[in-house]
């Protein structure tokens, strides 16, 4: 299997990954290994296989919708890298 | 014997008969820590204050009569674990400034117990890796080997107990990350049933794998561990309404009437002729014990690395997409607009491994592929949930190696990540089916490592994992066994 940087920068950019030199040169190798080797799962014949995405088959998990307390807004922001005591704090957008 | 040679239940009997005091053994842990922990590493950062008056209110609480199993017992956690007012990093440089303001629930119900929280201990960043080499922070080591791995993700976890810098920790399981460190370190890890413990607090890194589980130095310590912190959580939309048994209860049931299912899928090609020998001395207590002996087949087996490296790294790319430097962690400097800050935020704070996954979770996730790799892996996911059905009906456990190789010496897989992940072949099927398993100590390569069996049942059966495990531990005499340091 074959990577090319294009398509790894293509997806790095669907990440917000901006990707160094070095792991331009690094990656797109290293990713066709693991890609290519689970192409494996082609010689396998799944049709009408139902896929799995949760091992026991949940069913939505409802509750009633009752206030209660939550973090205030201080605890909620004291992690923020920026904010102004109100909100967090962005560069401007428009 | 020092205080902190002592198991969790040893403990427990000193504490409750006034010989010993939770402050002396937690300051025996944390001298133990101060002696042992530069070499090993197996701590990001250790609380010391706080553990102090932790073991003074556990001192309070015995003097006045009977308390909760853990009560003044110090214990490690996972770094990936929220823990109020204490930073919580996942190995991660992007969330190296963060303090949670809410604890996990496990972490809750430690409290809850009177619990002696010690610290935080290392791991692979976002818990992703095989050896906790991907730390962003400490790389712990084997206390059984100096240069070799810990395992991981959750090395710290392991290296800790195995160190006895702690008597038991909290670690989490999304493709082997309890079961593989612990064997490699020479102790006892269990990944419960998916659903089984609660994933509120647990910081995220693929949601339908993940599973927070205990390790110790004795079977017996897993159980008392598993009784504190499993059960339903309505914080967790996953975790599941069954009734919890007392793990301890099954411990001393003999092996009578079991039947121990032998996967020849699970001695792979390449497995050290030590790991080999290992399980079959395993096998054969197990025979000697009076359990029946059966083959069952897990078909699937050798498709379960493809399946994982694509549904985990997918979920991880998802789970990841909140680390953007908006609301909390790493925050790039002086961003030019919105789209810089996001994107050099995590450029500059990821490490190679976690960009790696989210890279091929992304590829896998994207138009025009998600059914080629997303969907297929689901799908395959399936037939090996179903092998494990099928081999349920013809046995109440499955016995095998854990890795195929006992530790290796750090630096290994540093330029080949898919080899790395080829090693995890043997615990990553539990977690896509769900299903429990637990690393036991089984024995030692001709030099000196340890080497632990693996042993899983169905959903939700952990107090057979238990009772066949302690019936292990009988046989090999290897509980509480650790290293000089």
């Amino acid at each position: 299997m074959n990577i090319t940087v294009k398509e790894v920068e293509h997806v790095a950019k669907l990440a917000n990954l901006n990707l160094s030199e070095e792991e331009l040169a690094t990656f797109p190798g290293q990713l066709a290994s693991i890609l290519g080797y689970a192409a494996k799962l082609d010689e396998l014949d799944t049709e009408g296989v139902a896929p799995t995405t949760h091992a026991f088959s949940n069913k939505n998990a409802f509750r009633e919708d009752v206030m209660k307390e939550s973090l205030k807004r201080h605890e909620a922001l004291a992690n923020g890298p920026s904010e102004n005591g109100e909100a967090f704090v962005v560069p401007k957008i428009i | 014997m020092n205080p902190y040679e002592l198991s969790i239940a040893q403990a427990r009997k000193e504490l409750d008969n006034g010989t010993l005091s939770s402050r002396e053994l937690t300051t025996s842990c944390l001298e133990r820590i101060q002696a042992v922990d530069d070499k090993i590493k197996s701590f990001y950062l250790v609380t010391a204050k706080e553990a102090l008056q932790q073991a003074d209110s556990a001192d309070k609480a015995i003097a006045k009569g009977s308390v909760a199993p853990l009560c003044g017992i110090p214990l490690a956690i996972k770094d990936l674990l929220c823990t109020k007012g204490i930073p919580t990093t996942c190995g991660s440089k992007i969330l190296e400034n963060f303090v949670p303001p809410y604890d996990a629930t496990v972490i809750e119900k430690l409290k809850k117990e009177g619990a002696v929280l010690l610290g935080k201990a290392s791991m692979d960043e976002f818990a992703m890796g095989s050896t906790s080499e991907n730390s962003a922070f400490a790389v712990p080591e084997n206390p059984w080997k100096a240069d070799y791995v810990a395992g991981g993700s959750s090395g710290g976890s392991a290296s800790s107990v195995s160190a006895m810098e702690c008597l038991g920790s909290l670690g989490s399981d999304t493709g082997g990350s309890i079961r593989q460190p612990a064997s490699l370190c020479g102790i006892v890890g269990i990944k419960p049933t998916y659903g089984r413990v609660s994933r509120y607090g647990l910081v995220a890194f693929a949601s339908s794998l993940d599973q927070v589980g205990p390790l110790s130095r004795d079977v017996t310590d897993a159980a008392m561990m598993m009784n504190a912190i499993s059960g339903y959580d309505p914080r967790d939309s996953t975790s599941v309404k069954e009734e919890v048994p007392d793990f301890t209860a099954s411990l001393s049931e003999g092996m009578k009437g079991m039947k121990v299912g032998v996967p020849a899928e699970y001695f792979v090609e390449g497995m050290d002729a030590d790991v080999a020998k290992v399980v079959e001395k395993g096998i054969q207590i197990f025979k000697d014990a009076g359990a029946e002996i059966v083959d069952v087949t897990l078909p699937h087996t050798d498709y379960c690395v493809a399946v994982y490296y694509l549904i985990a790294p997918a979920e991880a790319s998802s789970n990841l997409a909140r680390y953007d430097g908006v609301v909390y962690g790493y925050r790039a400097e002086n961003p030019e607009s919105l789209s810089d800050m996001y994107r050099r935020t995590r450029s500059e704070a990821f490490g190679d491994e976690v960009k790696r996954r989210i890279l091929i979770g992304t590829y896998a996730l994207s138009s025009g592929y998600y059914d080629a790799y997303y969907k297929k892996a689901s799908q395959v996911r399936t037939l090996i949930l179903q092998d494990f059905q099928k081999a349920y009906e013809s046995c109440d456990l499955i016995i095998s190696p854990v890795t195929p190789t006992p530790a290796w010496k750090k630096g290994t897989y540093a330029d080949d990540p898919l080899s790395l992940y080829l090693s995890d072949i043997l615990t990553l099927s539990a977690n896509l089916a769900g299903i429990p398993g637990i690393s036991v100590p089984g024995g030692f390569s001709s030099d000196g490592l340890p080497i632990g069996i693996q042993l899983q049942s169905s959903h939700f059966r952990e107090d057979i994992l238990f009772k066949a495990a302690y019936n292990l531990e009988c046989g090999t005499g290897l509980a509480n066994k650790c290293p000089e340091l």
